[in-house]
């Protein structure tokens, strides 16, 4: 492919992304600070309607009509937590993208840890197993023989691989012994 | 003994997604349950000067049903509603977001299954009951309270089983 082929084919995949970013989430105001509070604000909260979506991303009637009524409670003067707490009294904890930390979330937000630590004493333990193991000492001479043997014809087979020799002089340095 | 550990993780692991193929997504646990129901006053549709309020059925158990013209679901209940319901509790209709103002013309040519229907235009009452979904439909008892949410239209089987025994607790 050329180069300018390449750079088109990447031009035409990037404009829907360029096409997206030049949209602003919320148009339509006239306070920038309320509306900044608001985007910060709507991040972090679901919309209801179309559960894997933020409530800022949201174009769902439903979130606009959200977005208008937590604009105007913001307008009365309620702090954020305010605003978060009463749409938590409508919709649930279910709104939140951040669940709070309460006894029937206590899973969701220790499970990771606990995982943590269960897969590090995992580790540990096996660790630990393998440095004790002693190499197994009732092989017999004949079996020893046989192995090298074995070995010897695969080296001659494939000469030049230095693992089998090395193991094969070992071996034989064993039976000697 | 050891050689059986994968499997028994494995068996827990599918325990847990056998379970999540039964979860709806859409069946969001109301918070409201148990508190008061938001009160409101809204225009009633189709009869113009006239408003409802729930503090004026305050003394009754009734049942506020979520609705909109362009719900199919809702208009399939519509057909239904009356025979389940029997005439043994009001219910009341929230016409939710009725921006071409169908809802009139509409509960006039089909006849309605509510005593009165409010009009939520801008959908803003409908956020104060939390809603997210048509039809939803609230029991609320004398007092007041919220007592269930039901998500989704109404069956025989669901008014069997979910709406006949609360009724009766409630005295009806």
């Amino acid at each position: 492919m050329s180069c300018r082929l390449r750079l088109l084919v990447l031009a035409v995949f990037l404009l829907p992304v360029l096409g997206a970013a030049s949209l602003p989430a919320t148009p339509n105001t006239d306070d920038p600070a309320l509306e900044a509070r608001l985007n910060h604000l709507a991040e972090d909260l679901r919309c209801v309607v179309c559960q894997n979506e933020s409530l800022a991303e949201s174009r769902a009637s439903l979130a606009l009509d959200l977005r208008e009524e937590i604009r105007e409670m913001m307008r009365a003067g309620l702090t954020d937590d305010a605003v978060v707490e009463s749409l938590v009294a409508r919709y649930g904890d279910f709104v939140l993208y951040r669940p709070p930390v309460k006894p029937l979330t206590y899973v969701l937000w220790g499970g990771p840890l606990a995982f943590l630590l269960i897969g590090i004493a995992l580790a540990l333990a096996t660790l630990h197993r393998r440095r004790t193991l002693r190499p197994q000492a009732d092989v017999s001479p004949e079996a020893l023989r046989e192995a090298a043997r074995l070995l010897r014809s695969d080296h001659s087979r494939h000469p030049g691989s230095p693992i089998a020799s090395g193991t094969a002089s070992r071996l034989s340095h064993q039976e000697e012994r | 003994m050891r050689r059986w550990i994968p499997l028994l993780v494995f068996a827990v692991l599918g325990v847990f997604l056998y379970l999540g193929l039964y979860l709806n997504p859409k069946e969001v646990p109301s918070p409201l349950v148990g508190r008061p129901a938001p009160d409101f006053t809204l225009p009633v549709v189709g009869r113009p000067g006239e408003t409802f309020s729930p503090s004026e059925v305050r003394g009754d158990v009734w049942l506020l049903n979520i609705w909109a013209p362009w719900c199919s679901v809702c208009l399939e209940e519509h057909r239904h509603l009356p025979r389940m319901v029997g005439g043994r509790v009001p219910v009341y209709g929230l016409t939710w977001k009725d921006l071409d103002r169908e809802a009139a013309p509409l509960l006039a040519r089909n006849g309605s299954p509510y005593v009165a229907a409010v009009d939520d235009h801008d959908g803003r009452v409908a956020i104060r009951y939390g809603v997210t979904v048509t039809p939803e439909t609230f029991v609320i008892d004398r007092d007041g309270m919220i007592r269930m949410k039901h998500v989704g239209p109404i069956t025989p089987v669901i008014w069997k089983s979910k709406f006949e025994p609360l009724l009766r607790e409630l005295q009806l």
